[in-house]
């Protein structure tokens, strides 16, 4: 089962510059580990060392904030669309 | 107070909106706007609120004018290297119109200064270039009152997004705190295409147009997020947390608190070179 992640800019380093990835998962969880086992070094800019997501950066399921739903145990299904948006330092 | 004959050309294209007309154009002109940060979000934020004849500009900025600035912040030309950037951008917003007035607020933003800075003008636009600041300006907008137009460009990419304190979600209810120091592996200074800057700055001046002629629908509870490389636009709706630090039911930020650098270049004097960085 494939889900769509959106990838933010300062991820795509890791992602080969892709921009969306295909990645599979049953929970917002299952995906980022799905997603680190395809790209090594991502989860970590994603999640804190406890795992937990870091405090700049949010994760929308089908557009809703998943803090709002079941944070990363909200259920994926097929075809679903996630978002990674971190908030972006830069202005000047 | 009427428009003069000058004034009635000078604006003609925009007066004849029915959002606009003669009292918006007043309206405009009795309006004060903060733009935080001289650089690629505040030029053309800038450039478009002193065209449109906002009365009141400040400006507030700690740098100089950079030969690598050039590419993005079109209100400093070559000429203009070396010069405070609030200077340079306060000569160049008069000479597009005279009839703005522009506060040139060379200093750097501070959880001491933010409230004195802020207070006296109706909207803020954050073109800060760090994220410290920015949650700074979005907890001083809070806690004063004032509405934000917020707007971030890495890459080819941006975001923005408009903040009606406590009614509607502010930065920290969609991003709840700040990397702490060390928390972002690396700190180097992040790539930026200029027009990235043209694109989401002039959102901004629109965005407080709006909000200053209570015009249209203000991009607040909506996170827009530009994606350049294909030239699409997407938003997702950002919801007020309850228990966001700032504007929940129970803040725990009651007054501003001192900024914590992220990252520092090496060997230079921390105070002066808080680098970009990129976020994640």
């Amino acid at each position: 089962m494939a889900v769509k992640v959106r990838i933010p800019t300062p991820l795509q380093r890791i992602t080969n510059g892709q921009g969306e990835v295909a990645c599979e998962g049953k929970t917002v969880s299952d995906l980022l580990t799905d997603l680190e086992r395809r790209y090594p070094g991502i989860r970590e800019r994603i999640c804190d060392e406890t795992g937990k997501l870091r405090r700049f950066v949010n994760v929308f399921v089908n557009e809703e904030d998943i803090r709002f739903l079941q944070g990363d145990q909200t259920p994926l299904k097929d075809g679903d669309d996630v978002s990674i948006i971190p908030a972006i330092a830069g202005g000047a | 107070m009427s428009l003069s004959e000058s004034q009635i050309e000078r604006y003609g294209r925009q007066l004849i909106l029915p959002e606009v007309g003669a009292q918006g154009q007043q309206r405009l002109a009795q309006a004060k706007v903060l733009v935080i940060g001289a650089g690629g979000l505040g030029s053309p934020a800038a450039l478009y609120l002193a065209a449109a004849g906002v009365g009141t500009l400040g400006l507030v900025d700690r740098e100089a004018v950079e030969l690598s600035n050039l590419h993005r912040q079109i209100l400093h030309t070559t000429r203009d290297i070396g010069q405070p950037k609030t200077a340079s951008a306060a000569a160049r917003l008069t000479s597009l119109n005279p009839e703005v007035a522009v506060h040139a607020l060379q200093t750097a933003l501070s959880a001491e200064n933010a409230a004195g800075l802020l207070a006296p003008y109706d909207a803020i636009l954050d073109g800060a270039d760090n994220l410290p600041t920015r949650y700074l300006v979005n907890d001083a907008c809070v806690l004063l009152d004032k509405p934000l137009v917020h707007g971030g460009i890495v890459g080819f990419d941006g975001q923005l997004m408009t903040i009606l304190p406590r009614r509607s979600a502010c930065f920290r209810c969609v991003f709840p705190e700040p990397p702490s120091p060390g928390e972002i592996p690396s700190c180097q200074q992040a790539g930026v295409l200029g027009p990235v800057a043209g694109v989401i700055g002039a959102l901004m001046a629109q965005e407080a147009l709006k909000l200053l002629l209570g015009a249209g629908e203000p991009l607040a509870g909506r996170l827009l997020t530009f994606h350049g490389r294909r030239s699409a636009f997407r938003e997702v709706p950002v919801r007020r947390d309850p228990g966001c630090a700032v504007c929940g039911d129970a803040p725990a930020i009651r007054t501003l608190q001192a900024l914590e650098p992220v990252c520092y270049e090496k060997g230079s004097d921390p105070s002066r070179t808080m680098v970009s960085t990129d976020g994640v």
